[in-house]
């Protein structure tokens, strides 16, 4: 007999665990992506094609830890939003209106950042709670409707997004409007999310403790869905809503909390990304984008808030490649939104990633079988 | 003779299951030929590589002594093969007759040459006594007779290897004697059947061979007349099989779960589903709802156990009265629920064994302490269900509900409805779709709950599972009670007279 092999051994381990196979899977996706956006790059500009390639993947580390500060700061809403949108499907909802959570939690953050500044050393924390829980409301909207008159929680959440675009525009010009510059007011210092030691640690990056939120939210999700009865909850009603009716749950109350839990959750991202000096609300009619950014990170992420926190690493670490592909070479960044879109492409095709991964580990391990049997 | 089909060293693999294993079948022209096994033994998906659904990945397939390559549900068509599918494929909307040219229409120039086709179904109709209108819609038109149209669109693609895939097990036992004598007459024209089945009786009755089938594994063929039931059943589950059953004398004590003026309606068409349905079960007794799929008991479990609401009626557990009470409530004053749908109600099948056993209860201090999941909790209660019920996966409690047997997961079921320990279990269709071992167990399990006197609301459309089990039967049809029996003065027959609607009591 041949003696058994670590070889053997992880074959076993990814024809075992599901899970294993889905993140390899996850892992292709992303190889495919960035493939695409190589070979987009060679028909562009074949001769600054690596280059510009190599700043994608490696462009965090071009500053040293400022660089991985700013990863890290792209990568915070995004995190948050993608945390809101797993968070959600979980309990069987699709939350596309992450982004008019987002924006409506940005606006009443922003509200409290500039007007109340009586608040001292609490004002940014104050104000980013504001954000939070405008956002649990605009996320409770489409729950209820979801609840009790069963309006798919899709199309109410999408038109929801457009009364928050236009209700924070309205809003922006009537309460915190800078005519000169014709944007909102940016928050007073008391408001802006402080950097904290990380102004040091970074050299100075734009990182602060959002970070941290990001972090705790992860980990609450987490412990909700793995740990707790009401996570359990959540869960069956996503998996089969049928079910858990027929055990007793309480269908309707689950699905109007995961919402609002959902709409908090991109609140805050909505807090986080305007609680900072230099970036302000605009009059502009623009979604904005963050929102939907979190729908492939929860994709990638599996849906699970884990696998959405590295997920939303690596878009940051995107992002900033971007940025610095942007600054070094002549293609602009919106490569990076290309090779995202093609990775969402290839994980949607996941399905049949995970099938074509099974029949392969599936194959070598007969082979090896065969072979031992000689 | 050259058999008419030959299937060879059949294998076919899904992920984590091998479902045909070199599977050898053999057919000869004009016979019958039973195949029979547990469900998951894998008579389906040998049935759906010939008939082109899958394709194996090893093996070879002989038609009338020619290797063929099927490779879609048309290259079957064009052997000669059809199938009757479990579930009929057929457009409600559409007649009788525009079903049976679907897919096969005769044309001129681009338009349907109907008459001929007309001409062509009322002649094999006549035939082979498959009466029935050609112009009614499929909606308008009974099971059995849907299930005819299905046979009629084999004969008129002049199939001549037909396939049955529990044909049976919608119909009545008139249905059902009828259908025999048609299969019977279609052989005698020289076709062929294969008929996937796990009745005993009906193999007996029709087959003239059959090939049993366990694990994906072929066990044996047998010439019918040398097999007995006792024989087949243990080479299906592998192991000897009681056909009797042990039932104490019907000693009921107290009324503690009644039903009254129950009315249900369809939101849709405003009909009636259920009519001023009404009935009482006492404690140690199990009461059966016989009658045929779609006469509202379905709807009634639901209007019992609140999944929706009701019209009218008081429905009284324990003396109270729950018409109108939320699940949980219902759940918690002590209804216990094995549903129909097992997939649709009873599981959620993307969660693990040890999940779905805490389903109703998750919420209880033995499983949780301040919202936390006690996960050695769970997992010790699943062990214990696990081992008193006998059910058996891959992995233990871990176990994804999805990937079990039918027969397991209804095991799970069963064992988290009596492990709950309510006065009153209603149990729907318990056995629908399981093999003869599964069955016995369940039988059993309710007869020792109506011992330890527990009231059990059966709801059954097998006759022989009616007589079997209960000490008293209501027959519902069309959504009324139509008659009340005692199991030992009555008989299949005149059940059957009831469920189809030929006769009512007065109450």
């Amino acid at each position: 007999m041949r003696e058994k092999t670590w070889v053997d051994g992880l074959l076993d381990y990814f024809l075992n665990s599901s899970t294993a196979v889905k993140v390899l899977a996850s892992i292709i996706a992303i190889v495919g992506g960035l493939i695409v956006g190589l070979v987009i790059m060679l028909i562009l500009d074949p001769s600054r094609a690596f280059a510009g390639f190599s700043t994608i993947l490696f462009g965090l580390f071009r500053n040293g830890t400022q660089s991985i500060g700013n990863m890290l700061y792209y990568a915070v809403p995004i995190i948050l939003t993608g945390l809101s949108v797993a968070f959600a499907f979980r309990t069987g909802l699709f939350n596309i209106g992450a982004t008019g959570q987002l924006t409506f939690g940005a606006f009443f953050a922003v509200y409290v950042g500039v007007n109340w500044t009586f608040l001292g050393s609490f004002h940014w924390v104050v104000a980013l709670l504001a954000g939070g829980l405008a956002g649990a409301f605009w996320g409770m909207i489409p729950g209820m409707l979801k609840a009790f008159r069963n309006v798919n929680e899709v199309v109410a959440s999408i038109m929801l997004n457009y009364v928050a675009m236009y209700f924070s525009t309205l809003m922006v010009k009537t309460t915190i409007y800078n005519q000169s510059v014709a944007r909102a007011f940016g928050p007073a210092e008391s408001a802006q999310i402080p950097k904290g030691f990380f102004e040091t640690l970074t050299n100075g990056s734009s990182l602060n403790y959002g970070l941290f939120v990001a972090f705790l939210v992860t980990a609450i999700l987490h412990v909700i869905l793995a740990k707790t009865t009401f996570g359990y909850q959540l869960k069956s009603v996503g998996f089969n809503r049928d079910a858990s009716r027929y055990a007793g749950m309480n269908e309707k109350r689950n699905i109007i909390l995961a919402m609002t839990i959902a709409g908090a959750v991109s609140g805050l991202a909505g807090a986080i990304m305007f609680l900072v000096p230099g970036r302000f609300l605009t009059i502009e009619s623009n979604l904005l984008q963050e929102g939907f950014t979190g729908i492939a990170v929860s994709l990638l992420g599996l849906s699970s808030p884990i696998g959405v926190l590295i997920a939303g690493i690596f878009y940051g670490s995107l992002e900033i490649g971007g940025f610095y592909l942007q600054v070094t070479t002549q293609f602009v960044p919106e490569l990076i939104e290309i090779i995202i879109a093609a990775i969402i492409y290839i994980s949607a095709l996941a399905l049949f990633f995970q099938n074509i991964i099974y029949k392969t580990l599936k194959k070598r391990k007969d082979a090896r079988l065969e072979a031992t049997h000689e | 003779m050259t058999p008419v089909i030959e299937m060879n060293g059949i294998t076919k693999e899904f992920p984590g299951i091998i479902a045909n294993d070199n599977i050898t079948l053999s057919v000869q022209e004009g016979e019958i030929h039973a195949l029979l096994g547990e469900n998951g033994a894998g008579k389906s998906t040998l049935m759906s590589v010939l008939f082109g659904l899958y394709r194996a990945e090893k093996g070879k397939i002989l038609v009338r002594g020619q290797e063929v390559d099927i490779k879609n549900p048309n290259d079957a068509n064009e052997l000669g093969i059809g199938m009757v599918h479990q579930h009929f494929k057929l457009v409600d909307t559409f007649s009788v007759l525009d079903n049976i040219i679907l897919g096969y229409e005769d044309v001129d120039r681009g338009f349907l040459k109907k008459d001929e086709a007309r001409q062509k179904i009322v002649e094999l109709s006549e035939q082979y006594k498959l009466k029935i209108d050609p112009d009614a819609l499929i909606r308008d038109i009974s099971v059995g007779q849907q299930q005819r149209v299905e046979i009629l669109k084999m004969l008129y693609r002049n199939s001549d290897i037909l396939i049955f895939d529990e044909p049976t097990a919608v119909l009545t036992p008139q249905e059902i004697e009828e259908l025999m004598k048609i299969m019977k007459a279609l052989v005698k024209e020289g076709r062929s059947i294969i008929l996937i089945t796990h009745k005993l009786n009906e193999i007996q009755q029709v087959a003239d061979r059959v090939t049993i089938l366990r694990k994906g594994k072929k066990i044996d063929t047998l010439d019918v007349k040398d097999a007995t039931n006792e024989m087949l059943a243990e080479r299906m589950v592998g192991r000897k099989v009681l056909f009797e059953l042990e039932k104490d004398p019907h000693a009921p004590g107290e009324t503690v779960f009644e039903c009254e003026g129950l009315t249900m309606r369809d939101p849709k068409t405003q009909k009636a589903v259920v009519s001023d349905m009404h009935f009482t079960v006492r404690q140690g007794e199990i009461v059966t709802i016989a009658g045929i799929e779609g006469n509202g008991q379905t709807e009634m479990v639901y209007g019992l156990t609140g999944l929706k609401p009701i019209e009218r009626g008081a429905i009284t557990l324990n003396g109270q009265d729950i018409s109108h009470e939320p699940i949980l409530r219902r759940n918690l004053i002590g209804l216990a629920h094995i549903p129909e749908d097992r997939q649709r109600y009873g599981l959620v099948l993307d969660y693990t064994l040890a999940n779905n056993l805490i389903l109703h209860n998750y919420f209880e201090d033995r499983f949780q302490s301040r919202g936390f999941l006690d996960k050695q909790a769970i997992e010790s209660f699943a062990e214990h269900v696990i081992d008193k019920y006998d059910v058996r996966s891959s992995n233990g409690a871990d176990s994804m509900a999805r990937s079990m047997s039918g027969g397991n997961q209804q095991k799970a079921i069963l064992g988290r409805e009596i492990e709950r320990d309510t006065d009153v279990i209603i149990a729907v269709q318990p056995t629908r779709g399981l093999d003869v071992g599964a069955i016995e167990f369940i039988h059993k399990e309710l007869l020792a709950l109506r011992d330890q006197g527990k009231a059990i609301l059966l709801i059954s459309l097998e006759l022989d599972e009616v007589m079997r089990l209960s000490d008293r039967i209501i027959v519902m049809y069309e959504g009324e009670h139509v008659g009340e029996f005692d199991p030992a003065k009555t008989s299949p027959e005149e059940l059957g007279l009831y469920m189809s609607g030929s006769k009512r009591k007065e109450a």
